[in-house]
């Protein structure tokens, strides 16, 4: 390998508050501009900040999620700095001391497992926007995002491709949301991500990196980094030096370009926010936190392998949602442990390609996890085929009949097996296909599933595959 | 109704209740006694008559309503730093110079709900930076006692409302002694509190970590009366404390035998005028034959509370005033060519030059590389004077020396130098930064008949010890009752 990349993601993850940061205007999202920007929001004269404790609870819960050591006294730091939509001219963050200090995030790439290190988490405030369409030659301030309680989320440089850097994205994007702090809406800027990307010869020290800021899906994380990568690697190669710059990155055209570089970058002139008072964080807070939260999906993934005999792949999938785990707990809960790899399949199959195709979550799913294992169960006992179940699914989706049961009922589905019944049905396909029966007989394996699929045909599908895969074969051999 | 204008606060509550005076009266001849003086004097920038005597008008109903408040319908002077909804809010400086607020400060609210009519708002310094309120954008303030000189600031309005009796109470700011030097170049009593007792909230912030506020008044009695309407936990306010109620006039009568007076040395070195350091040990004398012992104690770091506070003030100034952008509110320069030179000249307008100069030292203490070796450093120091306070303490009940190193000095006479004007304050600025509290006194008069103040700094939370400290002195003195002549 000539090149080795190298990246870390800093990423903004904005809290499930119902008010901002530090004061008590609402969190909400696509509210008229400045309704929800109180006198602490427009950072009135004389104002001062009160910190949310349930931003500060989102925080601990994310740090016992990644293993991270929760900061006992953890300080609130301003950054100044001169913007239109941050309106005390400095924003509220951390500095020095976070609140959530390491952890790890494991990822899986190409069946891979790698730990990606967690370098730090802290609580800060969002910044309102800057609305420059609206308005010729002027630009509109709107407040009501500003004060938006956000945790930014560092990690080590520890990924060496963009697949493991969007597998790190994702994987993190899952889990903010699988305890709850993160709505995880991209397109509102709820997840956003800025990449910080270098190159070296594997075995040098760190390359310069470069800072992609603003990331808001993975496609763009992706397509970000790989541009970069290769324009990196251009430019040393041409022999040209790597200059310290933060870049952004432009969907349209797909390239990355610099809007500033390390000379005119901002000395921001952290200090300890007099206003606010270090933030304690007791042992008992944490363990009042811990035993409000869920399961994580690793631990669930373990016990997927382990109790339901699940692959690693399916595991990871099965809980890259809370909800998608709790649909597979659902089912399996009714169809049975034992159907379990089953009920895995069905899920991420063709319950997941349904709802993709029809941009539906989990959640509003026509079909219950209820639903779904009465048409697992029937497959098991073969009642009705897996393709007749396919048919079964669709009905229940559509909401022809009220479980599987009623739908096989209602179109008469129920399957063959009554050996006699099929025998005659094979009888007369061979008699109206001699053609491939002959071929059959002359080593023409293909032939057999021609008169397979014949039999299944005049069935309507409703003859038991296995039965008329036997009895074929018995009467041409035999 | 004269007599009432040298009145105390319980002479004016006693002819509220008796109904010899209504509050829209006593409301009314503050008023008229500002109309005919402060053009001259220039204590308030603020006054709306129609809001003054409405507010009045209330009081005067919630008394006939039964109410019996002890402050109810006793009218009193906001520094302007105080947010005050529907009135404006300037803070001494162009940049705020349209400012109405939206809404009340805590300390506002608290004394509106205790019963106070706000008669205006009272000049200051610019955004409380100067000990002489000649920074002010509305112009300086003159000393009710010598309108050629300074009244002391950063509360100079504040100051010379009570002095020229505009006003019987005053609410004021202290964050490196803006509350004490003006009391004492004006002649009153003025207390800043322990850090954390009064809610900065709605408190336009010039240095978070020591700004606080507090009354000023003639007497030890009335400032104490006016702190019980101030003080309280805040949850709007981090910093604020939450603490039991307590009564600040519970201990006014004590008998001081006994009490330990710490006299640093450091306070009681060069640089202090003659005519302070005599009335200062005439005091003190006062103090040994109420029964007070005095003692010699040692505040060995004092000598860095002046260099500590101008990085510290400054560098949390710099960044508190970056919210006067020109953005949302305030003033905006007319014309600009683009975002940087709109924030620029905005500023560069809105702001004056002391305002400027401690924008700059904040910024350059707290940029990448001084950090450290300037705001750092700084704060190690503030902690080392805060333990030279906890070890003088074992010694001493209250400490005691000079509020102000000279009288009331001439206008321009130290605003051409910031460093002799900063050393106005150097008696001062190290209770600010262990967030003791401290009180000006009156205690005499220097030469040209010009006040001077006695310093009383008290361990945390003892401000009802030292309201007990001024008030006994108050009781066989007469310096606090001295009005101007001519007023």
């Amino acid at each position: 390998m000539k090149w080795e990349v190298v990246i870390g993601l800093e990423t903004h993850a904005q809290l499930q508050t119902k008010s901002k940061i530090f004061c008590g205007a609402s969190t909400a999202f696509g509210a008229e501009p400045n309704t929800q920007a109180d006198a602490v929001s427009l950072a009135l004269p004389g104002v001062l900040p009160v910190l949310n404790r349930e931003a500060v609870v989102c925080a601990i819960k994310f740090g016992l999620a990644i293993g991270a050591k929760i900061t006992e006294r953890s300080v609130f730091a301003r950054k100044n700095y001169f913007y239109p939509d941050l309106p005390k001219g400095y924003q509220i963050s951390q500095m020095e001391l976070p609140v959530v200090d390491g952890g790890s995030l494991t990822i899986n790439v190409d069946g891979n497992e790698k730990t990606v290190r967690l370098t730090r988490a802290h609580l800060e405030e969002d910044a309102g926007k800057s609305l420059h369409e609206d308005f010729a030659g002027r630009t509109g301030i709107d407040l009501n995002r500003a004060g938006t309680p956000l945790l930014e989320i560092v990690s080590e440089p520890d990924m060496r491709s963009a697949a493991e850097a969007v597998a790190y994205a994702k994987k993190l994007h899952e889990l903010v949301q699988w305890i709850g702090i993160c709505d995880g809406n991209m397109q509102e800027g709820s997840f956003r991500c800025d990449a910080n990307v270098s190159v070296r010869r594997p075995g040098d020290p760190y390359g310069t990196r470069r800072e992609i800021k603003n990331l808001n899906s993975f496609r763009f994380l992706e397509q970000a980094i790989n541009y970069e990568v290769q324009w990196q690697i251009n430019e040393i190669e041409e022999g040209r030096k790597i200059q310290q710059a933060t870049v952004l990155f432009d969907p349209d055209t797909g390239e990355t370009r610099s809007m500033r570089s390390k000379e005119d970058a901002h000395d921001y002139r952290y200090f300890p926010d007099p206003d606010l008072l270090p933030l304690e964080i007791t042992e008992a807070w944490k363990a009042e936190v811990k035993a409000t939260m869920p399961e994580l999906p690793q631990a669930m993934q373990q016990r997927f392998t382990g109790e339901y005999g699940l692959s690693a792949y399916d595991a990871d999938i099965i809980t890259s949602s809370r909800e998608m785990a709790q649909y597979f707990l659902d089912t399996v809960a009714v169809a049975g442990t034992a159907s379990a790899k089953l009920c895995a399949n069905w899920i991420q199959g063709d319950l997941a390609a349904r709802l993709n195709r029809e941009e539906k979550s989990i959640a509003e799913a026509p079909i219950s996890a209820t639903q779904l294992a009465g048409i697992i169960q029937r497959i098991v006992d073969n009642t009705i085929s897996n393709k007749i179940g396919k048919d079964v699914f669709d009905a229940l989706w559509n909401g022809d009949g009220a479980n599987a049961d009623a739908v096989i009922e209602a179109k008469g589905w129920k399957q063959i097996t009554d050996t006699g019944e099929i025998e005659a049905i094979i009888d007369e396909v061979l008699a109206a296909n001699q053609k491939s029966v002959e071929e059959f007989r002359a080593g023409k394996e293909k032939a057999f599933n021609a008169l397979v699929g014949q039999a299944m045909k005049a069935t309507k599908g409703k003859a038991n595959p296995q039965q008329v895969n036997d009895l074929l074969k018995q009467k041409l051999t035999g | 109704m004269s007599d009432l204008i040298n009145a105390s606060l319980r002479e004016l509550s006693a002819a509220l209740e008796a109904k010899q005076v209504s509050s829209v009266e006593l409301s009314t001849m503050f008023l008229d006694r500002i109309e005919k003086l402060n053009p001259e004097i220039n204590a308030f920038v603020t006054l709306d008559r129609a809001k003054t005597l409405a507010q009045a008008a209330e009081m005067d109903a919630r008394r006939a309503a039964g109410d019996t408040s002890p402050l109810l319908g006793i009218p009193l002077g906001h520094k302007d730093i105080f947010c005050t909804e529907g009135w404006l809010t300037t803070c001494g400086s162009k940049m705020l110079h349209n400012f109405v607020s939206p809404y009340d400060a805590t300390v506002v609210t608290k004394l509106k709900q205790a019963g106070l009519v706000t008669l205006g708002k009272l000049n200051m310094d610019e955004f409380a930076m100067g000990s002489s309120n000649e920074t002010s954008y509305f112009g300086p303030v003159k000393n009710p006692w010598d309108t050629k000189r300074v009244p002391g600031g950063s509360s100079g309005g504040s100051a010379a409302a009570i002095a020229a009796r505009l006003a019987p109470v005053v609410t004021g700011t202290d964050t490196g002694g803006s509350i004490r030097q003006p009391a004492s170049l004006c002649g009153l009593t003025g207390l800043k509190p322990t850090y954390g007792v009064v809610s900065r909230y709605g408190m336009i912030a010039f240095a978070s970590s020591l700004d606080q506020a507090g009354p000023m008044a003639k007497s030890a009695e009335d400032c104490a009366l006016l702190l019980n309407g101030m003080v309280g936990f805040d949850e709007r306010d981090s910093t604020s404390l939450q603490r039991e109620t307590e009564d600040y006039t519970r201990d006014l009568n004590k008998p001081l035998s006994g009490l330990r007076i710490g006299l640093p040395k450091e306070f009681f070195g060069e640089g202090m005028a003659d005519d302070v350091r005599a009335t200062v040990e005439a005091a003190l004398e006062q103090y040994r034959q109420l029964g007070a012992t005095t003692v010699d104690i040692t505040l060995p770091n004092s000598g860095l509370s002046v260099p500590a506070y101008y990085v510290i003030a400054p560098a949390e100034a710099s960044s508190n005033l970056s919210r006067f952008d020109g953005v949302r509110y305030g003033y905006r320069a007319p014309e600009f060519t683009n975002l940087d030179d709109m924030y620029s000249k905005s500023r560069a307008q809105g702001f004056g030059s002391e305002v400027k100069r401690r924008i700059l030292i904040g910024t350059y203490v707290l940029s990448h590389g001084y950090y450290d070796a300037y705001y750092l450093q700084a704060q190690k120091i503030r902690r080392l004077i805060a333990a030279d306070f906890v070890e003088a303490f074992k010694a001493c009940d209250v400490i005691m020396g000079p509020a102000s190193p000279d009288t009331a000095f001439a206008f321009g006479e130290k605003s051409g130098d910031p460093v002799k004007m900063y050393l106005s304050d150097i008696y001062t600025i190290s209770t600010n930064l262990a967030g003791l509290p401290g009180m000006s006194i009156p205690a005499g008069f220097g030469a040209n008949k010009l006040p001077v103040g006695l310093q009383i700094i008290g361990n945390y939370f003892d401000e009802a010890k030292m309201f007990n400290v001024a008030h006994q002195y108050q009781q066989v003195t007469s310096w606090h009752r001295e009005m101007p002549a001519g007023i």
